[in-house]
């Protein structure tokens, strides 16, 4: 098709808008729907960022009309959304809200399903464009996206127009268990989708502070010059959670930590954190610099000594007694699976060699906090006597994910009055205030590249299993190596992570 | 924290921002811009309400200008307020006498250092906004067409007046239009061979898309009446049959194109604190603007 002569890249005011689709939504019922996905679908119509005639059919086990799901949707939005709710807006989506009631294994669902697309396209104009968002579990993959391929939903047909409508299949972590699991999902999809169709959401990347991790590296002077193993001494990233497993004891039991958030979030962050910088923004270029950082990333030769986990004993967290990980429902006794995981882990770059980057996660731990920071070289020679500045820190950047998203600088400064002593100082940066209708939650700025087709904030496949590679070592060595320590819930952690740190003289971050 | 200040002088006000900033265990740290209101008093109350509604997208120090009778002793008024509801500050200067004619000298001590300056005037901006001792001082300087008696002799005016760094809410005020115009001809379409933009008279967004299009498209774009509310109707006239756009309610579209069933989309009429958001969002000069603001003002020739 020719450039369309209204677009301009100067005209900055002008949006992306997607462009006609039909989004299918399996898994309506779920969490992530009520409290993510159908609001951030709301917010984006209220934006102006959803094409006339977009359309949205649920598909799930329920005895619901259109109406029922309608309604559904309805106080998902009022209860979620991130925009002030618009009638205007609001009639927009729900004409376009269709149900299919369902089994995944029912062929007669699957072929209603196709029909009220095709009927969509009819009725609405929505160009035969779909994407298919699996937010279900895992296991439910392979029946949906064989129906799929049989009711013939996956395969696009030329328009009367000559256009070749589009198919995209969105699916969520976990992509896998280990490198053999996540290569069979992808033989799977692949089977069906093309890789360049297939949209791996790690929510994370949708974030504004996470995105700005490149800003901050590439379009700043500042900090290139210091960014080496020359100036960092080392890197600490953090996801701690207050929260205990709660309901997800069936998803979370045999998983744990470190397959749930290090294989994805936190070595995703690592990538950002140490990549090179990409030829240009594009997604090949910025996922080819992720993958070779993710290549060169080295687990402990010692993983006894390099790895710690742990998991959550009753007590105290935030003022409630709360119990143990083994006495939370639906988790066996015995079971071995980690509520906290930390590791160190080495770039083989000459970017960073000899900088360790310790990564760890928990639940249970005193807040609920993520965020990246590089502890910098003590200065080589303090021209102070040894008590001006006994309450001198390493200088740190730490880029603030959530909550609080920001930037603080650490450095010491002149304590006020008549002797010379240096304390740790912080600079802030924070984001401006998230409730204005321009700073997007992560899942809307997802679910707008997915429609409009834009790969770069998609991990691909070679980085799934990449991070299985560095992961998986870890995990079959700790299968084989009695059970994870016990820390009591509301600390930070068990202590073999404060020796794993302290092996090298340094410390964790406070939670 | 409010704190009034009569009969004062900038240096007073400046250590008075400061104090206020260490008692309240600076709230202030983040701000990004100056915004310099240009207001009177009937006005200042919602443009200085909707520039501290849009600070909390774009903190700020909110400069409110308030001119009082030019023909009293020269005095300064001064009314801070922080912690109200959104980052920043906000300062209304209420300038009597001569003083009123050198505002700038008022102003520019009391600006952020190493940050961006904003000026808008809410109504009666000036015909060249850049050649304003206060517009002098900003990088981005936002008038509003739709306030004057006859908007579109002030886009005339303001064309002849533009410097690059010119924008008017007129212009901000048709980004929704703007965008579903651009995102239907994404779509496969026909040659466009011309069309028009309808709505009621004294609209200059209007004037403004109907510029925009004709220039983008190379094709002649009229300009329509009807009764309003604002933009009802944007016509494309293409080798396979219209396109249009029609809102006849100011709140729904309806998006027609030949050979398709009709699609609905909410386009509703923001209010001043987004338009004056957007207007933040970016303060490199706005080029496309320039263009349909020119390209109007040859068009109508006065």
């Amino acid at each position: 098709m020719t450039s369309n002569p209204l677009r301009d890249p100067r005209d900055r005011r002008i949006p992306r808008v997607a462009g006609p689709c039909v989004l299918v939504l399996f898994g309506v019922t779920g969490d992530l729907a009520g409290k993510k996905l159908l609001p951030a679908i709301y917010d984006l119509a209220n934006r102006g960022l959803l094409p006339p005639g977009f359309s949205l059919v649920g598909f799930a086990r329920r005895d619901w009309e259109d109406e029922d799901f309608a309604k559904i949707t309805h106080d998902a939005i009022k209860a979620h959304s991130r925009t002030p709710f618009r009638e205007a807006v609001w009639q927009q989506v729900s004409e376009g809200v269709r149900f299919v009631p369902g089994e995944f294994a029912d062929d007669a669902a699957f072929d209603r399903l196709a029909q009220t697309v095709r009927q969509l396209d009819a009725e609405r104009g929505t160009g035969g464009n779909y994407a298919f968002y699996l937010s279900i579990p895992p296991k439910a993959f392979p029946q949906v996206v064989g129906q799929l391929k049989r009711s013939g939903l996956s395969t696009p047909h030329v328009r009367p127009d000559g256009h070749l409508p589009w198919r995209r299949v969105v699916i969520e972590k976990p992509f896998g268990h280990d490198l053999a699991s996540a290569r069979e999902l992808n033989a799977m999809l692949d089977a069906v989708f093309p890789e360049s169709s297939i949209f791996r959401i790690d929510h994370y990347l949708g974030k504004e502070t996470v995105q700005n991790i490149l800003a901050l590296r590439f379009a700043n002077t500042l900090w290139e010059p210091i960014w080496n193993r020359g100036y960092v001494d080392h890197v600490q990233i953090t996801m701690a959670e207050d929260i205990g497993i709660g309901g997800r004891a069936g998803y979370y039991d045999g998983i744990g930590a470190a397959r749930d958030v290090i294989q994805n979030h936190l070595l995703q962050l690592l990538a950002l954190t140490a990549m090179e910088e990409p030829v240009s923004f594009d997604a090949s270029a910025l996922r080819l610099e992720k993958e070779k950082t993710l290549s060169a990333v080295k687990i402990p030769e010692d993983l006894a000594v390099g790895t710690a986990r742990g998991q959550y004993a009753a007590g105290w967290q935030g003022g409630i007694k709360v119990q143990g990980f083994l006495e939370e429902d639906g988790i066996p006794l015995d079971s071995i699976t980690e509520t906290y995981a930390a590791v160190r882990l080495e770039v083989d770059t000459r970017r960073w060699a000899g900088v360790p980057f310790y990564l760890r996660t928990g639940k249970r731990l005193p807040s609920r906090m993520t965020e990246l920071a590089l502890m910098f070289q003590r200065a080589p020679h303090l021209p102070f006597a040894a008590t001006d500045t006994g309450e001198l820190g390493q200088n740190a950047l730490v880029i603030r994910v959530q909550p609080d998203e920001g930037i603080t600088v650490r450095f010491g400064s002149k304590v006020p009055g008549s002797a010379m002593e240096v304390r740790d100082v912080n600079m802030d940066f924070a984001y401006g205030e998230s409730f204005t209708e321009s700073s997007p939650e992560a899942y809307e700025r997802l679910l707008l590249d997915v429609l409009i087709g834009d790969p770069p904030l998609f991990p691909r496949q070679e980085e799934v299993e990449l991070s299985w590679r560095i992961l998986d070592p870890i995990e079959d060595f700790w299968a084989t190596h009695g059970k994870p320590e016990q820390y009591p819930a509301g600390t930070a952690g068990p202590a073999s992570a404060d020796a794993l740190i302290a092996r090298d003289g340094r410390a964790w971050r406070r939670l | 924290m409010m704190i009034d200040l009569t009969d004062t002088s900038t240096h007073a006000v400046r250590d008075a921002l400061t104090r206020a900033r260490d008692q309240m265990g600076g709230p202030t740290t983040g701000m990004v811009l100056n915004l310099i209101i240009m207001t009177d008093e009937s006005a200042q109350y919602d443009a200085v309400r909707a520039a501290t509604q849009a600070g909390r997208e774009h903190p700020c120090r909110v400069l409110g200008v308030i001119a009082r009778d030019p023909d009293a002793e020269s005095r300064l008024d001064a009314e801070i307020r922080t912690g109200e509801g959104a980052p920043g500050q906000t300062v209304l200067l209420r300038m009597y006498g001569p003083m009123g004619l050198h505002a700038d000298s008022v102003v520019t001590p009391l600006l952020v250092p190493d940050t961006p300056v904003v000026t808008w005037w809410p109504r009666n901006g000036p015909a060249v906004p850049s050649g304003d001792p206060l517009g002098m001082l900003a990088q981005r300087r936002v008038t509003d067409a739709a306030s004057a008696p006859d908007p579109g002799e002030a886009l005339v005016a303001l064309a002849v007046g533009y410097r690059p760094g010119d924008t008017d809410l007129s212009w901000t005020r048709a980004t929704p239009w703007r965008s579903l115009l651009a995102a239907t001809l994404d779509q496969q379409h026909g040659e466009i061979t011309g069309g028009s933009v309808t709505a009621e008279p004294r609209n200059p967004s209007a004037d403004l898309i109907a510029a925009w299009l004709s220039g983008r498209l190379g094709a002649p774009f009229t300009r329509d009446v009807s009764g309003g509310p604002g933009i009802t109707e944007v016509r494309f006239t293409t080798t396979d049959g219209d396109i249009t756009i029609t809102r006849p309610d100011g709140r729904t579209a309806t998006l027609s194109r030949p050979d398709q069933p009709d699609r609905r989309v909410a386009l509703h009429r923001r209010d001043t604190t987004d338009l004056l958001a957007e207007e933040l969002r970016r303060l490199n000069p706005d080029e496309v603007y320039g263009e349909a603001l020119t390209r109007f003002a040859a068009v109508t020739g006065r």
